[in-house]
């Protein structure tokens, strides 16, 4: 019987995360849920987001209290049919909280990040579930934005790789990956992804792109169209002109938390998402040497004046490879542009973290 | 790649990569190598708390060791900043600084002003400050104040590691004097450090941690002290928002004033001796720009206006610990009540 | 390893060098002449410190210096800086505190600096040049430039630890430097034959490991040719030199100063030792140069001197936003 006891457990979010709190539940015991459901905020040191239910079912039981922290794994709550007895619900609680406290939670090992050498540069990458046999040969390559990194898919690729092989990588000058960015074009990153196919042996690849990275994997398959599965462009820089340039622009000069904090709650539908540690990290990146140079870089590319200088559906036509375009509706950076087919979000430019469930359900890959 | 490194191991990366960087960097300071004329091995300390260890192995010729002489060697470094190198002298101990004063404060720290603007001294004193080692009254003082009252000198004191070594990289970088100044308790405290190169901005204090009902100020050793009264406060429901200046010259003058506009009350933790020192420097500026945002007079916790002891037990004493900031936090806390 | 140079020699030395010399020594004689006139005028703010009479060392000795070679001098520095090429007319208006002075007038007479020419500074701090001196010369060393760095010190710092820390790390670092100890009979009102414990500051020299000389400061070419070998040394990787220099001084330790502690010594070497008399003397009688030649220099120098003096009196004072300048290069 007690294989009808499904465990709500505590999500690995980030390859650092180690442990989280629940800070509010939206459910109650006796609620009947479905899958998508927000079940309740959970806190790590890094990040506050919202778990959704895995599952329906009806809730039997909460087992962690708010405002305890509790390792990576550890059963939150209990949803099994009303048939199930209360005796092996309790059981499964108990066992729940001997594993707790035998302490044999949270020692697994983040995933290894490891290099490859593409152009000369070093380009830093995660790669998760790789065993996966379903995904037919052609792994998921996540391509971060402008000032980002391969941890901003924090919420996307651990599900994503249930079904599939998925690569997040950081782009040049960005996150663990070499700072040079040669001349920061389209064109040099676009080279930079697909020889990062080579470098993990990929024939071809689903490439996800937020933003800029989702202006640098449409021209990767304008390129070699051969390569690309299949393009989810997240918010992609390139559709339209309109950009909010002070943003980009000030993201790139800043050099203290008084001059960048301000500037990041623009990313978020809600700003409460701006956590110190969001501006610690931030501010750690852009200290490394080689990053102002880099990012100043990238502006140039993707701005004209006062205007975006990358035009992305130009890239695309003619190349027959499936497009999904997804947008947060309210992005205040890229604002969402007129006469394109896309999917609107409920969420900011940082879709892909804000809603992540929702853009995992969009994906067609 | 951040990896957990210590203090000790940050600052001896950080000379590292910039002397791989510039050939101009030079060290040197008494047994920065160890074991010169000696028949036995070489760099067999590596400064005496293993701070320069390996550096002699990787920059032969560029590491040496000096006789205990620091006028001559201090003043030989600012001479030499003059000349085109970029020298990190060591004055092992911030008490040494009575034997060479003059080379700082009157000559390099003045060079620039007095020739009108031709000079630049890019020199780095690295020195060793704090209690807590039992090193008794002359090896044990906190004399940050003296060097941060001079004009023309910078001066930089990290509280943990990633700080160490972002700001002796920027140290380094600088075209100014900057004393560098390493507690000495800290130097096997761990912390993240990234492999790559990364220099920290003097003049940016950092938040420590956010909290709404009191600023707490607090410099080197005594940042970890005060995160931990902070987290006992916050058992009480009291939210402390520590800052720590990093550089008290440059000082961050404005995130203070921000964060007492924000919760009206200020502590200042100083492990120096009370007079003329950084606290009270501190709270005397605040008191003037940010008067009317105070709820309570500003508290200094500070060590006694006596030598530092040898005992053990005094030393603990002298020493401000987290009692002493937490009643100093309920003092203010508590005025307005 | 100390002595006395006799009879030193000359033929190194062709007529445009000797009119260089000659022209070095009447420039900082004319110029600290002048300084004692208009300072008794009170014009001048602060102290000054005259070197008149004692020319001949900083002659002899930066003849044989180029813009690579650093000097660190005294709080009697208008020799020096002088002798090492800084801009007369730029040292006159620093004394007169002028925003045209070498220092933009921020640093006075006991500051006149030129760091494009070496000439690391005059220093107020006694003794405050030598370690100043290890440094250039260690930069030398390390940066390969074939350069020395010469310090320039009294009797009066020949006692500072600093001096004699400097002269230990020289040798012990085998540093390209010169230690020149002008011993002019007295730091500020006290006899060196009292505060001095040896006979001689050269003496020092075999303490500290390196080769001493003492030279008549009141002969060029003593000087020249003991500076000669030392600088000869130092570039050739020999290590450090100390050399005494003994002469007097014409004027008080500073402009003010009634000198009622000195005999008659002034008159004496005024009239007897004075190191122009001998050099003119010398060079015209051996034919190597004529006195129509010398004195177009006096004149040139005078008019110089003259130019340096009305311009300096007629420049603006520095701006009050001058204040707040030059403390960094950035905060």
């Amino acid at each position: 019987m007690t294989e009808r006891i499904q465990k709500v457990t505590m999500p690995k979010w980030g390859l650092s995360m180690k442990t989280g709190k629940v800070i509010e539940w939206f459910v109650a015991e006796g609620d009947t849920i479905a899958k998508g459901d927000d079940l309740a905020d959970i806190e790590t040191e890094k990040i506050a987001g919202t778990l959704e239910s895995p599952q329906e079912g009806l809730l039997r039981r909460i087992v962690a209290d708010t405002g305890v922290e509790l390792p990576v794994g550890a059963t939150l709550a209990l949803v099994a049919p009303a048939e199930v007895s209360d005796e092996e619900i309790e059981s499964v609680v108990a066992e729940a909280r001997a594993q707790l406290e035998s302490g044999e939670l949270g020692g697994e090992d983040e995933p290894a990040v490891r290099t490859a050498e593409v152009d000369g540069r070093s380009i830093s990458y995660v790669t998760l579930g790789a065993d996966s046999g379903d995904d037919g040969g052609e792994p998921v390559v996540l391509v971060h934005g402008f000032g980002g990194d391969k941890n901003s898919w924090l919420f996307v690729q651990q599900p994503l790789s249930e079904s599939h092989t998925v690569h997040a990588l950081d782009l040049p000058g960005h996150g663990q990956s070499g700072k040079d960015v040669g001349d920061g074009s389209l064109d040099t990153l676009a080279g930079t992804v697909l020889g990062f196919l080579d470098a993990v042996g990929a024939a071809r690849a689903h490439l996800v792109g937020h933003s800029l990275g989702g202006a640098v994997v449409a021209a990767a398959a304008a390129r070699a169209p051969d390569r690309v599965a299949s393009l989810t462009l997240l918010a992609p820089a390139g559709y339209g002109k309109e950009a909010d340039v002070e943003y980009l622009r000030g993201f790139a000069a800043a050099s203290s938390r008084r001059e960048l904090k301000p500037l990041l709650g623009r990313l978020f539908a809600d700003e409460s998402q701006v956590t110190r540690q969001l501006v610690d990290d931030l501010l750690k990146y852009k200290r490394l040497d080689g990053v102002a140079e880099a990012l100043a870089a990238l502006v140039e590319t993707l701005l004209d004046g006062d205007r975006q200088a990358i035009d992305t559906p130009a890239l695309l036509a003619g190349v027959s490879v499936p497009v999904t375009v997804v947008w947060g509706s309210a992005d205040r950076i890229l604002p969402v542009p007129d006469g394109v087919t896309l999917h609107r979000v409920d969420a900011g430019h940082m879709l892909h973290m804000e809603a992540a469930g929702e853009v995992l359900r969009q994906l067609s890959l | 790649m951040a990896r957990s490194i210590s203090y000790r191991e940050a600052i001896n990366e950080a000379l590292a990569q910039e002397m791989e960087r510039d050939s101009r960097v030079v060290v040197f300071g008494e047994d920065n190598v160890g074991g010169t004329g000696a028949p036995g091995d070489i760099d067999a300390w590596g400064g005496v708390l293993g701070v320069t260890k390996g550096l002699y192995g990787k920059f032969p010729g560029r590491v040496m060791d000096t006789p205990i002489s620091e006028s001559a060697f201090i003043g030989a470094a600012i001479g030499a900043a003059t000349g085109g190198l970029r020298p990190v002298a060591e004055l092992m101990f911030i008490d040494f600084m009575g034997v060479c004063f003059d080379q700082i404060f009157n000559q390099a720290a003045k060079f620039r002003y007095m020739f009108g603007g031709n000079a630049v001294t890019p020199v780095v004193i690295r020195t060793m400050w704090g209690a807590g080692l039992r090193a008794a009254a002359q090896h044990s003082q906190s004399l940050l104040s003296v060097f941060t009252h001079i004009p023309g000198l910078k001066v930089a004191a990290p509280s943990n590691p990633y700080d160490a070594k972002g700001l002796l990289i920027a140290s380094i970088r600088d075209d100014d004097p900057v004393i560098f100044a390493e507690h000495k308790m800290l130097y096997d405290t761990t912390g993240e450090v990234p492999e790559e190169s990364y220099s920290i901005p003097f003049g940016e204090a950092n938040v420590a941690r956010d909290g709404g009902d009191v600023t707490i100020v607090a410099i080197g050793r005594m940042v970890n002290t005060a995160l931990e009264a902070a987290a006992e406060l916050a058992g009480s429901g009291v939210e402390a928002e520590v800052i720590d200046p990093r550089t008290t010259s440059p000082l961050d003058l404005d995130t203070i004033l921000e964060s007492v506009e924000n919760t009206g009350r200020l502590v200042v933790v100083d492990e120096s001796n009370p007079r003329c020192s950084l606290a009270s420097d501190i709270s005397a500026s605040v008191a003037q720009e940010a008067f009317g945002a105070l709820l309570a007079p500003i508290q200094l916790v500070t060590g006694p206006h006596t030598p530092v002891p040898f005992a053990d037990s005094l030393e603990d004493l002298f020493i401000p610990d987290v009692p002493k900031i937490v009643g100093a936090v309920k003092t203010a806390v508590d005025w307005s009540k | 390893m100390t002595g006395t140079l006799r009879n030193p020699v000359s033929q190194e030395l062709g007529p445009d060098q000797l009119l260089e010399a000659y022209r070095m020594m009447r420039t900082i004689r004319d110029f600290e002449e002048r300084v004692h006139e208009e300072f008794a005028g009170g014009d001048i703010p602060g102290f000054v410190h005259l070197y008149a009479g004692e020319e001949a060392s900083a002659a002899g000795v930066c003849l044989h210096l180029d813009d690579r070679d650093a000097i660190a001098s005294t709080h009697r520095g208008h020799g020096h800086c002088i002798a090492k090429g800084v801009d007369v007319l730029g040292m006159m208006a620093e004394i007169y505190g002028k925003s045209t002075g070498s220092c933009k007038g921020k640093g006075g007479s006991m500051h006149i600096a030129d760091l494009s020419k070496g000439m690391l500074g005059a220093n107020g701090i006694v003794g405050g040049g030598p370690p100043l001196i290890c440094g250039r010369a260690l930069a030398s060393k390390q940066l390969g430039t074939g350069g020395v760095a010469v310090a320039f010190f009294g009797d009066g710092a020949s006692n500072q630890g600093t001096t004699l820390e400097s002269l230990n790390l020289a040798t012990v670092w085998n540093l390209p430097a010169i230690f020149v100890a002008e011993n002019n009979g007295y730091a500020e009102a006290t006899s060196s034959t009292w505060s001095v414990a040896t006979d001689d500051i050269a003496d020092r020299a075999a303490a500290f490991g390196m080769p001493g000389v003492i030279v008549d400061g009141f002969d060029f070419f003593a000087v020249h040719e003991a500076a000669g070998e030392a600088v000869a040394r130092a570039r050739e990787g020999g290590g450090p030199t100390l050399i005494e220099v003994k002469f007097t001084r014409y004027f008080g330790h500073f402009e003010g100063d009634q000198q009622l502690y000195r005999g008659d010594e002034v008159a004496q070497a005024r009239d007897k030792l004075d190191c122009l008399k001998r050099f003119r003397a010398r060079v015209t009688e051996s034919g190597q140069l004529t006195t129509d030649q010398l004195d177009t220099i006096d004149a040139e120098v005078a008019a110089l001197i003259d130019r340096s003096v009305a311009e300096a009196k007629a420049a603006p004072k520095p701006a009050a936003a001058e204040l707040l300048t030059d403390v960094y290069v950035s905060y």
